[in-house]
């Protein structure tokens, strides 16, 4: 059977989730408990990296409609990155590019909650 | 490229999403000897994950004894899987394509699969006999495979 799992990371205000091998319908729940974790937890600025992740069907796409928008209202984000090009191409087949911000680089999503957090602090 | 002789094949799994590893495993093999690239494959899978989800999760409301049946043939350069189920019969016409806007309110998606299932593969017919089964015909052809 196809394994998938997820381990988080604390980055001072930012969380970094890893999802690692396959999201499918069957795997799907594992991520909708990461996120729920996380959102119970007052934890909003979420980054999520790619890299180990081998496959992701639509089922697997769904849970970050599932909480987006509960995200967004507590001033976080879900970023996305260092996806390989099979993953982004279904990610971007479907429209996700316009509602999610898609970095290469998981620096690069952590350091764009940074720059939010100067310019609210007014530097 | 030479035109291959691909045995027919046939799999039977119960309707549970733990099968689905199974069966993109399954499909991915036959593909494979039929020489499509790897990126073309990958494409296959995901459309016939797509279909099988649908049919666990709509077709037999997630209830885990039904059955579906995947048969793979290969022919004249086309490759073709078709999925039989003996749930809910289902109207891809009532599947809207998918407005991602609107999901992103409703913190839902629907229609997505239908929606990859079309774009990644050359042809998909939905069949349903009343009573008796429904039927998913997906192919692809070798030639112009991208």
């Amino acid at each position: 059977m196809a394994e998938f799992s997820t381990s988080v990371k604390d980055a001072g205000d930012v969380n970094i989730i890893y999802l690692k091998g396959y999201l499918d319908a069957h795997t799907a729940p594992i991520l909708e408990n990461t996120f729920s974790n996380l959102v119970d937890s007052g934890r909003y600025s979420l980054v999520v990296n790619f890299r180990d992740l081998s496959y992701i069907s639509s089922a697997g796409l769904g849970v970050f409609m599932a909480f987006i928008e509960k995200i967004r209202e507590n001033n976080g984000d879900i970023k996305l990155s260092a996806m390989n090009d099979k993953v982004f191409n279904i990610f971007d087949l479907l429209g996700f590019p316009l509602l999610y911000e898609i970095y290469k680089e998981e620096d690069e999503a952590i350091n764009k909650f940074s720059q939010i957090k100067k310019l609210e602090n007014g530097k | 490229m030479e035109n291959k002789k691909i045995k027919d094949k046939v799999l039977v799994v119960q309707s549970k999403t733990n099968n689905l590893s199974t069966i993109r495993d399954f499909v991915y093999a036959a593909a494979l000897d039929v020489g499509f690239s790897k990126d073309v494959i990958d494409n296959i899978i995901l459309a016939v994950d797509e279909a099988c989800t649908n049919i666990i999760k709509h077709a037999y409301k997630s209830y885990p004894e039904g059955e579906i049946t995947i048969k793979l043939k290969y022919k004249e350069k086309k490759f073709t899987v078709l999925i039989i189920d003996h749930g809910v019969p289902f109207n891809p016409e009532s599947i809207p394509d998918p407005d991602l806007q609107k999901y992103y309110r409703q913190h839902r998606v629907g229609g997505l699969g239908m929606y990859l299932m079309k774009s990644l593969m050359d042809e998909v017919k939905y069949v349903s006999v009343p009573g008796k089964y429904n039927q998913v015909l997906l192919s692809k052809n070798l030639n112009g495979a991208n």
